[in-house]
């Protein structure tokens, strides 16, 4: 049974860091109004508290919120079926991880995002060349962190299973893939970062879909109180993906 | 003791390629162990102990020679033989009572069943309190315990252990011996053990088998008839340091080799 000590010990970092949040908020609103920030660069937090029943009634900024949710989870769907895969066949192929681990990398730190055109080509200007995107950018981390974390399994444990005569599958699903899931999840959190990123980036760039182009339209209006708020919701989708990943590794730990 | 061989280890021999020659680990090395017996092997860094566990344990091939377990002759991994390994082997995703249980899930066993027999195991090293605890929040010591809990619930004939107390501290392994003596009493467990600890040798063995440096091969068998049941005090018997003596004496030539080839080697190298 958990004692109101404990209660307290947990509850002190939530609390520190909602406060650092309105300490921060409170920090920026007193500088724009004595005018040590610029109000035409930086609107006021309480002015973009206010924006929000605003974006939410008028501009049905849940919709644009649920779209780019979709897309996102279309394309971290992609990038963890396609990542995963690669990367276990990367793992087992000695010759083929040689061959493409560099080129792997190599497109992990590329700008991903510039060649949409081509996408917009192929695809069209619609949702598909925006999960794309997403999908293409989020796809090396994934390999490559799914690749590190099968060879980074200790040799040892590997033996164990040798020891009690596992058969390769078993040896992959007992042993191999349960010691690489730290690591593969680090791959997919940050393939769902780097695909969300830019989906909302080509989303503004090509003026379609969610709240990438909510942004860019409130950004044209100069509506930057509102454009800050739809910005929140562009985080929201961001740490929702991040407690779904949290929760479905959690889930694969009870059940591997 | 009884005579009744039930691993019979014949002329292993096998040869490793180096960078510019080729370095022969094991020399026509042979013993036997009897059914619930206790065997030590060992012998200086380099010697081929763990050449010698990976071959039994059916983890590498020997080039020459053979393993033989209950007349059969083994190759690859057994069931007749359980493996505990010197480093940290449990599965750190897994609680105690999961990681015990892991040959018998393998085995097909029901859920049932498993965790009953985990438990008889658990409490067998003392673990009784810990079933759903992880490794992580274990000690050295605990978590040796923990994978030898697992590989002796798989019920192995013979129970090969490499090392299995290198990475603890003394106190623990004095304390962690007595836990196998226990064990070993209790279950009559054929056992083999490879170390390069002459005070865990003889506080755990009935006999030891003496090592050379490179090439590996026997020197002596000795046979420690220390009483059982024993436990950790034998340590301050005059009888036991006799026999650390004795073996003392048989390894400080081997080690001494194994510690100016290691030296040659570094000025080679350098």
């Amino acid at each position: 049974m958990n004692t109101p000590r404990d209660t307290a010990t947990a509850w002190a970092p939530i609390a520190l860091g909602l406060a650092t949040l309105v300490g921060v908020f409170a920090a920026v609103e007193a500088m724009i109004r004595i005018g040590w920030i610029n109000a035409f660069i930086v609107p006021l937090p309480s002015a973009v508290l206010l924006s929000f029943e605003r974006i939410i009634v008028e501009e049905g900024v849940l919709k644009r919120f649920l779209f780019t949710a979709a897309e996102a989870l279309a394309a971290g769907t992609l990038v963890a079926v396609v990542g995963i895969s690669t990367g276990v066949l990367l793992y087992r192929r000695q010759i083929l991880r040689l061959a493409c681990e560099n080129w792997v990398a190599a497109l992990a730190a590329a700008p991903l995002v510039l060649i949409y055109p081509l996408f917009l080509v192929i695809f069209g200007r619609n949702a598909v060349t925006i999960v794309m995107i997403g999908f293409l950018s989020g796809l090396p981390p994934a390999i490559l962190k799914t690749v590190e974390g099968l060879s980074g399994t200790r040799r040892t444990l590997i033996d164990v299973g040798r020891s009690f005569n596992l058969s390769p599958s078993q040896q992959f699903r007992k042993i191999l893939f349960p010691a690489a899931l730290p690591t593969i999840f680090v791959g997919l959190r940050l393939g769902l970062m780097f695909a969300l990123i830019n989906i909302v980036g080509v989303e503004f760039l090509i003026n379609f879909g969610g709240l990438g182009q909510f942004v860019n339209e409130l950004a044209e209006r100069y509506d930057l109180p509102a454009m800050y708020a739809a910005i929140f919701f562009v985080i929201l989708v961001s740490v929702g993906f991040f407690v779904l990943t949290e929760r479905i590794e959690r889930w694969l730990g009870r059940t591997r | 003791m009884t005579t009744s061989a039930v691993l019979q280890v014949e002329g292993l021999v096998k040869r490793f390629a180096a960078a510019d020659e080729t370095i022969t680990a094991l020399d026509h090395v042979s013993f036997d162990v009897a059914q619930g017996e206790v065997l030590s092997v060992i012998g200086p860094s380099g010697c081929g102990k763990s050449t010698v566990f990976n071959i039994i344990g059916g983890l590498t091939d020997a080039d020459e020679g053979r393993v033989v377990v209950e007349g059969q002759t083994v190759s690859g991994p057994h069931p007749a033989i359980g493996m505990v390994f010197q480093e940290e082997s449990t599965f750190p995703w897994r609680t105690v009572v999961e990681n015990i249980a892991f040959p018998l899930e393998i085995a097909g066993k029901e859920k049932d069943e498993r965790v009953a027999r985990a438990r008889e195991y658990l409490a067998l090293v003392g673990l009784q309190g810990f079933e759903r605890h992880y490794p992580a929040e274990l000690s050295g010591g605990m978590r040796q315990r923990v994978a030898i809990a697992r590989t002796l619930a798989s019920r192995p004939k013979i129970l090969l252990m490499d090392e299995p107390f290198a990475a603890l501290d003394e106190q623990t392994r004095f304390l962690l011996g007595d836990k196998v003596l226990q064990i070993q009493q209790k279950l009559a467990q054929t056992t083999l053990l490879v170390t390069h600890n002459i005070a865990e040798a003889v506080q755990l063995s009935d006999r030891v088998v003496v090592m050379t440096y490179r090439p590996g091969r026997v020197k002596r068998v000795v046979a420690i008839d220390l009483p059982r049941p024993r436990t950790s005090e034998v340590v301050g018997s005059v009888a036991f340091q006799a026999f650390v003596a004795e073996i003392w004496n048989d390894l400080r030539e081997e080690a001494s080799r194994g510690m100016l080839d290691a030296e040659a080697h570094s000025r080679r190298a350098t």
